[in-house]
């Protein structure tokens, strides 16, 4: 009974505290706190065609956030997926505006070979890993930094990904524009235009709901991520399963790479600095969520309204810089509660490690099958 | 370009030895970028109300050590995931600091050069190394200083143990966490000082990119030295030469692409690992927390 109310009186207290914070802070530096969150609300909610808008910015968080999940079940910490968006970007718009064909098709195949842009980043990763014993948690990181002057080399090549046309203004260091049939369709829902990247994304998360918590791959995925040597008991190919999944989480990134590129937010052909934080953010929506898909979807709302409310912060005259604090501060916040009563059970001496994988006995041996 | 790649080398040195600590004692302290931001804003802030280098100096270190302070209790006291305190960390000191800036008109802040004679007269490198902003010359103590705090005192074995298994170390009564919380303050407060060197020593004023990632290629510093502080400090120095390298090729036009001087820290850090995956490693228990009673 305690604890049932403990945690949500702490997530509420912590939630507040970030919010008082931020609200101090405004104030003391002379703007009007109701105003910045009425704008914040505004610009994410309330205002025409506002939440189709936040909608969109959530699909690709959203689908940053589904890789990094299985990442991080596995055991691994991919934390490169900055790196992993933007080259899948890079080879996105490298394929959308050459590949002759039908639009839809084109479009497809954009997402798919993004998708293989992603893969292959951190598929370095994986290389290493495998064969070098890496950790990828560096090598994922310091590929990120790789990425961002490999976008600069790129853009500077007409060659690569540079713009072709080189009588418009503007066209040094900036990409190509994406044709316009083979972007993403958008969904018309009450004055709101949804990007279908939204219903991908979704869509996405929900066969990745199903792939761990049902099937043996998310059991052996779970298994190696909770004890590596109970796994290797159980029969699970340890190297081939971290390095798929770990590729696979590139992947991820990379299709929300060529999301941004089709039909999101972030402007329709490539820049210095395409990626905007959208990998840091979506990495953070699934470390955050405690890596259950089903909480990222709305941890992704929750940071894609604050994207969107940023937006219309001008108008109050305080700077947009502040919704990064007020999002950091939040997370700070989210953080807090899970570890608070993690502590609190670790020190009353009772299990720590929640045994929160149910059936998971049962899907690595089936029935029938040899249970060791 | 000698004096400015000695800049940036002292730069990255302040930051990449504290990160080096914290690596050792086990963290992948990712909030370095933040410490080194949190540092030079320290900086231009303490000009701004007193004007002079060392109260300057000394708010950045306390800027730095406050990102520390929350890293360390967030990720060492109440376990949760130190890349998200980390990351969030980040976003956190770049909004905030950028945030300020637009609140605050903070103008230049700059530290007296001081010139060691007989010393700053030898040629080509004489003026590099010897009349540079007085904060400089704290690095060649840095280096020797952390040496001795790591490899002979009681607490740099014990932050050492904690790196490689913290499960032994605990049994022989070593608070691991304890251990790992200081670790990252010393990182706090040496990425604080380069910081605040970046601001009063190279950059002279206070911008939101002042850093512009910065901290990571002190990571990559870490990584390419495997973890030891002499390679370390070799990395500090020529990644501080590449750097510099890049700032002048986009300046005079040389016929490098700038593109593979930005990368080649990070390539060259990933090539370290890749070449002498079987020689170099790192800390045992590197980025993996510790919470008792767990394998």
């Amino acid at each position: 009974m305690n604890d049932r109310l403990t945690v949500p009186a702490l997530y509420v207290a912590s939630i507040g505290g970030a919010i008082v914070l931020s609200a101090l802070l405004v104030s003391v530096t002379g703007g009007s706190a109701f105003a910045v969150f009425d704008a914040l609300v505004d610009g994410s909610l309330r205002s025409p065609g506002a939440w189709g808008l936040t909608v969109t910015t959530m699909a690709p968080l959203l689908l940053v956030a589904t890789g990094a999940i299985a990442a991080t079940r596995a055991g691994l910490v991919n934390i490169g997926q900055e790196g992993q968006l933007l080259v899948g970007a890079c080879f996105g718009a490298y394929l959308a505006v050459r590949l002759p064909g039908p639009g839809p098709l084109v479009l497809v195949a954009t997402l798919l070979f993004a998708a293989v842009g992603g893969g292959l980043w951190a598929g370095i990763a994986a290389l290493l890993k495998a064969w070098r014993n890496v950790p990828e948690v560096l090598t994922t990181l310091i590929l990120t930094f790789v990425s961002f002057p490999l976008l600069t080399f790129g853009l500077r090549r007409r060659s690569l990904i540079g713009d072709r046309d080189t009588t418009r203004v503007n066209h040094i260091n900036s990409g190509e524009q994406i044709p316009f049939d083979t972007r993403l369709p958008d969904l018309r829902i009450a004055g709101n235009q949804i990007d279908s990247a939204a219903i991908l994304a979704v869509t996405v998360a929900a066969v990745a709901i199903y792939v761990l918590e049902r099937t043996r791959l998310g059991a052996r995925i779970d298994v190696l991520g909770l004890n590596p040597r109970a796994a290797q008991r159980f029969g699970v190919p340890q190297r081939p399963v971290a390095a798929g999944v770990l590729v696979a989480s590139g992947c991820f990134a990379g299709v929300a790479g060529a999301v941004l590129l089709t039909g999101g937010t972030a402007g329709d052909r490539l820049s210095f600095g395409y990626s905007g934080n959208y990998g840091w953010d979506g990495l953070l929506v699934a470390l955050l969520a405690r890596n259950r898909v089903l909480v990222a979807i709305p941890m992704a709302f929750v940071f894609a309204a604050l994207r969107t409310g940023s937006s219309f912060l001008a108008t109050t005259g305080v700077d947009r810089k502040m919704t990064d604090v007020v999002q950091a501060l939040l997370v700070l916040a989210l953080l807090l509660p899970a570890a608070i009563e993690y502590v609190r059970r670790a020190r009353g001496g009772r299990q720590p490690v929640a045994a929160d994988r149910p059936g998971l006995g049962r899907r690595l041996a089936p029935v029938g099958g040899e249970v060791v | 370009m000698y004096a400015s790649a000695f800049q940036l080398a002292v730069v990255f040195l302040f930051a990449a030895s504290g990160e080096w600590v914290a690596e050792r004692a086990g963290t992948l302290n990712i909030s370095v970028e933040g410490m080194l931001l949190a540092g030079a804003f320290g900086a231009a802030l303490g000009m701004h109300w007193m004007s002079v280098g060392a109260f300057g100096l000394l708010i950045g270190c306390l800027a730095g050590v406050l990102v520390a302070l929350v890293q360390a209790n967030l990720s060492h006291r109440l376990t949760a995931n130190q890349f998200v305190v980390g990351l969030a960390l980040n976003v956190l000191v770049l909004g905030l600091t950028a945030y300020l800036d637009t609140v605050i008109d903070l103008g230049r802040a700059k530290a007296e050069t001081l010139t060691i004679p007989l010393l700053a007269d030898i040629p080509l490198v004489g003026a590099a190394l010897f009349a540079r902003p007085w904060p400089g010359y704290v690095a060649y103590a840095l280096v020797p200083a952390l040496w001795f705090l790591v490899f002979r005192t009681r607490w740099g074995l014990e932050a050492r143990a904690v790196g490689e298994r913290p499960q032994s170390a605990d049994v022989s009564g070593i608070d691991v966490n304890a251990r790992r919380r200081q670790a990252i303050l010393v990182c706090g407060l040496t990425a604080g000082f380069g910081g605040a060197f970046l601001v009063l020593g190279q950059i002279n004023q206070f911008q939101s990119t002042v850093v512009n990632g910065r901290g990571f290629i002190a990571i990559a510093a870490v990584i390419f030295g495997g973890w030891t502080l002499r390679g370390t400090v070799i990395g500090c120095v020529v990644f501080g030469f590449v750097e510099a390298l890049a700032i002048a090729t986009r300046v005079q036009r040389y016929s490098i692409d700038p593109f593979i001087l930005e990368a080649a820290p990070y390539v060259v850090a990933l090539s370290v690992m890749l070449l002498f995956a079987t020689r170099v490693r790192q800390p045992r228990a590197l980025a993996q927390p510790f919470v008792r009673g767990l394998t």
